[in-house]
């Protein structure tokens, strides 16, 4: 080592909660899922829970690796269906932290019908969504959150359907805490995933992320600080209850703000089967 | 009903006059079933009925999911962190719990599934009788796997197979089934439940270790081939993916890696046919007629046969409780001894079990298929003989 840079530091403080053994991970220069990874294992650290007790469970695709690097019981399952496995992992053992990490094709495409009924049931999870706006793993087609008029593998001459409104959606099916922040704002995406593992019940969280390989490179965002220039320059916090139709994306319109905050909090019973019917 | 259940516990020893749906239940009960996720679906639904009622009253988690694809994965999730999990589904229902069958077998997570199996394909004839989810049972996740299924003729047998599927589940570490059929299902008939210690019930093997003494490789395996399962929250700190795996857990997405793991996950079940599978032998000494039946075809072949005899044929009935592994040393035994002239093969399907004879055998094969719908009756299987 004496010929190259001088050796700083021998671990990084994070290693004890990262599988160190998988790296180098799999990811791309400029994508921000290792860095909603950070997020949540500081997140976990700070929970005042035994990393024992935290399980982290994923779908498919790129942000569904993410439970493979985490160093807790971890699951990395089928495409679509990470939501109904944390479940059942969730309401056998209540005493655990079971979070859902998974993109968001998985969870609000091929995932969809589980993502609004586990938030209707107020299931006591924790879900980062990462949303990097279409299918990464697969070579950028669209997904769900594609927006309107970006260009993708599977839509050369621009996105024709409108994309969720993903807090919007969570909100309206009963998730008891709903945020987006952007891999720019880690202070805050940490703090959010912090407080919904800590809160019972449903708490989704949407991350939004870079991927410059595949979406970026269709839409002029191919330079790894291309989108993040992008949420310094366009997002605004939302103070409070926002109008959740202000929380459309657009990133074809640059007038128009991307909004990030903490816009739920309330307080729900959460899901427990054997619990007593609410009168 | 809460109340009365509560009262009456896990295991409802004694004599019951009791529906095969119910006995299944019961069954799951016995065996310590404590996590039920699924879907209502005919002619099933009586499965989950009693086990909301009894499930909850008994410490058990009922979850009422929201399609048969959360159902699969809420009870595989449930196993991962250590229930005795159980669906209950008609073909419809099974057909998409299949992708995530996959995932169970390729992350050795035991589960245990019911398919009352109705007339098909698609919708078909929802309230009345099919055999045909035989092959589905087998094949109908992508790729090679190994899985066990029995089939029950009866309440009583709903009841005994359900407790020997969830041992099986949990020795080899592999999705079982219980193929019923809707005319067993909700047949009613005398059950007899066992005094609760007398039910056989293994553990699983989990790590010789405690968590922090070693590292717990999840799917490190000795000479049996089934790996000790550690469950979330144990900590043992596992990962379990889909993708190809190496005895950490860890993706390994290379050829040679491949072939050793699916080669082992079908071992499991290949190399321990002999202590998995069951079946009955009926007047086969000296048999020229073999009939190979299961389910409720195999009653009316019971009686079929002793109506044979009566008239002086030499028949008799290999019954299945175990449909796989298709019991295949014994066939070749039965065509060792060299009495036997002919098969039958009745079927509430268009010939998926024929398939496993005729795979064994050149001898003539007789044909009594239905495609769902009726069952064959006792005539018609003594004219067929003939």
């Amino acid at each position: 080592m004496s010929d190259s840079a001088p050796v700083i530091a021998s671990s990084h403080p994070n290693d004890g909660l990262l599988r160190a053994d998988r790296f180098p991970h799999i990811l791309c220069p400029g994508c921000g899922i290792g860095t909603v990874i950070h997020c949540y294992v500081d997140a976990m650290a700070a929970s005042g829970v035994d990393l024992q007790q935290h399980v982290c469970v994923s779908g498919i695709g790129c942000s569904g690796r993410a439970a493979g690097y985490v160093n807790v019981d971890s699951y990395h399952t089928t495409h679509g269906r990470a939501l109904p496995f944390a479940l059942g992992i969730a309401v056998h053992k209540p005493e655990l932290r079971v979070t859902v990490i998974s993109g968001d094709g998985d969870l609000a495409a091929i995932g969809g019908n589980h993502l609004i009924h586990a938030a209707r049931r107020n299931v006591d999870l924790t879900v980062i969504c990462i949303n990097n706006f279409n299918y990464g793993m697969t070579g950028g087609q669209a997904g769900p959150t594609s927006p309107r008029g970006s260009h993708t593998a599977t839509a050369p001459e621009g996105v024709l359907d409108r994309p969720f409104n993903l807090p919007d959606l969570a909100r309206a099916a009963g998730a008891c805490m709903v945020s987006r922040w952007t891999i720019l704002h880690v202070r805050q995406l940490r703090d959010a995933i912090l407080r919904g593992l800590n809160k019972p019940g449903f708490s989704f969280i949407e991350a939004l992320s870079p991927c410059p390989t595949n979406f970026g490179r269709a839409n002029d965002l191919a330079d790894g600080m291309a989108e993040m220039d992008v949420y310094r320059q366009r997002c605004r916090i939302a103070e409070g209850l926002p109008d959740f139709d202000d929380l459309d994306i657009d990133l074809t319109d640059e007038s128009r703000p991307i909004y990030v905050g903490d816009f739920v909090d309330i307080e729900r019973e959460p899901f427990h089967p054997v619990g007593e019917v609410p009168a | 009903m809460t109340a009365a259940a509560a009262a009456t516990g896990r295991v409802l020893s004694g004599t019951h006059f009791m529906l095969g749906d119910h006995a299944c239940a019961e069954g799951a009960l016995a065996a310590g079933m404590d996590f039920f996720g699924g879907y209502p679906i005919t002619p099933s639904t009586e499965i989950a009925e009693r086990l909301a009622a009894r499930l909850p009253a008994v410490g058990g988690k009922f979850v009422q999911m929201e399609d048969e694809l959360g159902s699969i994965m809420a009870i595989v999730g449930a196993s991962a962190a250590g229930a005795r999990s159980f669906t209950a589904t008609s073909g419809p229902g099974f057909s998409l719990m299949m992708e995530s069958i996959g995932l169970a077998a390729m992350m050795e997570i035991p589960i245990v599934i019911v398919d009352v199996q109705r007339a098909s394909p698609s919708t078909g004839l929802p309230t009345m009788v099919g055999q045909s989810d035989i092959l589905q049972a087998r094949w109908g996740s992508h790729g090679d796997y190994g899985i066990a299924a029995f089939s029950p003729d009866s309440p009583q047998e709903c009841f005994d197979l359900t407790v020997h599927a969830f041992n099986v589940a949990d020795r080899y570490r592999i999705p079982v089934f219980l193929l019923m059929d809707e005319v067993v299902a909700h047949m009613t008939e005398r059950v007899e439940i066992p005094a609760a210690d007398a039910i056989v019930r293994y553990p699983r093997k989990g790590p010789d270790h405690a968590p922090g003494e070693a590292r717990h490789l999840p799917y490190a395996v000795g000479e049996d081939g089934v790996p000790a399962i550690a469950h979330a929250g144990e900590g043992h700190r596992v990962h379990m993916t889909g993708l190809t795996h190496d005895e950490r857990g860890y993706p390994a997405l290379n050829a040679a890696t491949h072939d050793a793991l699916v080669n082992r996950l079908v071992d499991k079940v290949r190399l321990n046919a002999a202590d998995i599978q069951m079946y009955e032998e009926l007047e086969l000494d000296d048999a020229e007629t073999v009939v190979v039946a299961f389910g409720c075809t195999s009653r009316s072949a019971r009686e079929a046969v002793k109506l044979a005899r009566e008239r002086g044929m030499k028949c008799g009935m290999l019954r299945l409780q175990s449909i796989w592994p298709f019991p295949e040393s014994r066939v070749r035994a039965l065509l060792d001894q060299g009495t036997v002239r002919r098969f039958m093969v009745p079927e509430v399907n268009l010939g998926q079990l024929r398939r496993e004879v005729e795979r064994l055998t050149q001898l003539p094969i007789v044909r009594v298929n239905h495609a769902g719908g009726a069952m064959p009756t006792p005539t018609q299987l003594l004219e067929a003989m003939q």
